[in-house]
């Protein structure tokens, strides 16, 4: 049976994990690499590496850091942030990334996601939407990181990104983004229902139980988190064998 | 022992080269038939659609030089696809080494996620390419056709129905699933390949 998979993500700026990490076993706590290898060995079934700075200057950086990771890595691995054109995908995809993720430069030119997909195939293309749920109760989608609120649905923008080759969607919840209050469940449900690609819940998972309800109420195909594992306030393994043990589909 | 990588239009070849870099491999990346039939071991890789790969293949014949390989050849993902017969994607002929044919999924309802992507288990393990594999082992998969049950099945895998995740006809094997990214599993898997026999 297909699991449902458990991803942390590892946030990168020059080259190094931004967010602070506490992990005896890691030499170098902010060599993304380290931290990444960790992760794979403890059972994370992908990583996600979204660079932060994703400058035009830093983005040779950002393909040697891929190359070392893929060399390294025995797990697929999504690597975002900044990517705009058929040549940063080909330079990432060309030093081992699996996917790659894009958010902002989709929705300033939808066409961007028909081309990569054409070019590259849908499977590696994972559009990450940023999504806020205002005081009219509806999701609407943001951009720049969520400095930039749009007019558009997130669940309009999800069908019509589907309809142009989108391989996965990588939902992060606005709202519930750092709260370790929980997923938000009901939009992820929405979109599980109702599109043929697998949805990556983010945002908002702080214990075991969250997990649980965000592939349970929430229908998520994967979720995925970062702080939680950096501190280690939730350990892959234990939150793997919990879920199992819930009956959810895992791999351990 | 010499390892080859069959170049063409495939976009995992860097993943498998790295993946045999971690079993202490050095390999080849080459579509220079000399070097692929002087090789111990032919890997075949792909990720990428039937038909553009076939025509790749034929403009430099490599369809012609794959089929009378002696050494063992390993296919993965679409590479093992494009070893049956027929692929469903774009009606394309394939190289007609397994007898199985290539079929799409078929969503049965609106949330059903075609391609399938993700960790999934193999089982009914047949042939030393699994040997020392615990039947149900979770492999990663991405793909949304699928080779049938037949003759040459040697492992079975089920989204939406069960089919074959990995088939193998004399010195000729197929996964479906990719080894280069199923962790130690995988790289058992990639091991055990280069152990076979030619």
């Amino acid at each position: 049976m297909l699991t449902k998979r458990i991803i942390p993500c590892l946030d990168i700026k020059d080259g190094r994990t931004v967010k602070g990490v506490n992990f005896e076993q890691i030499r170098d706590a902010g060599d993304p690499i380290e931290l990444g290898a960790l992760y794979a060995s403890q059972g994370a079934d992908e990583l996600v590496f979204l660079d932060i700075t994703a400058t035009v200057e830093k983005r040779k950086t950002l393909s040697e850091l891929v190359n070392k990771i893929a060399h390294r890595i025995n797990i697929p691995f999504t690597v975002g942030g900044g990517i705009k054109t058929e040549e940063d995908v080909r330079i990432l995809l060309q030093n081992g990334a699996d996917k790659i993720s894009i958010n902002t430069a989709a929705f300033m030119d939808p066409s961007t996601i028909s081309r990569f997909a054409k070019n590259f195939g849908s499977q590696c293309v994972v559009l990450a939407i940023d999504a806020k749920c205002e005081a009219d109760n509806h999701w609407y989608v943001y951009l720049n990181g969520g400095r930039t609120k749009t007019d558009k649905l997130v669940t309009d923008w999800a069908k019509e990104a589907v309809d142009l080759g989108v391989g996965e969607i990588l939902l992060t919840s606005m709202n519930h983004d750092g709260t370790k209050q929980g997923f938000a469940l009901d939009i992820t449900a929405e979109l599980a229902e109702n599109l043929p690609v697998p949805i990556i819940a983010s945002g908002g998972g702080g214990t075991e139980a969250h997990f649980l309800d965000v592939f349970t109420k929430g229908k998520a195909d994967a979720a995925l988190a970062a702080s939680i594992f950096h501190y280690k306030e939730v350990a892959i393994p234990d939150l793997k064998q919990y879920l199992f043990n819930k009956g959810i589909p895992i791999r351990l | 022992m010499n390892v080859t990588i069959i170049q063409y239009n495939a976009g995992n070849i860097q993943s498998v080269l790295y993946a045999l870099e971690r079993i202490g491999v050095t390999a080849v990346v080459t579509d220079d038939a000399a070097m692929i039939q002087a090789a111990d071991k032919v890997i075949f890789p792909g990720v990428g659609e039937a038909s553009t790969a076939m025509s790749y293949l034929k403009a430099r014949n490599l369809d012609q030089l794959i089929v009378t390989l002696k050494q063992p050849v390993l296919g993965i993902c679409l590479g093992m696809q494009l070893m049956c017969q027929h692929s469903a994607e774009n009606d394309t002929p394939c190289l007609g080494i397994f007898e199985e044919q290539v079929l799409s999924f078929k969503a049965k309802e609106a949330s059903t996620k075609i391609p399938q992507i993700g960790w999934n288990t193999i089982s009914n393990l047949k042939t030393d390419l699994f040997k020392g594999i615990p039947e149900n082992s979770f492999t990663y998969f991405v793909h949304g056709y699928y080779a049938g049950i037949g003759e040459n099945t040697i492992s079975t895998t089920n989204y939406i129905q069960e089919y074959s995740s990995a088939l193998n006809k004399n010195n000729f094997y197929g996964v479906q699933f990719h080894p280069e990214k199923s962790a130690k599993v995988g790289e058992q898997i990639i091991q055990n390949f280069l152990e076979i026999k030619s």
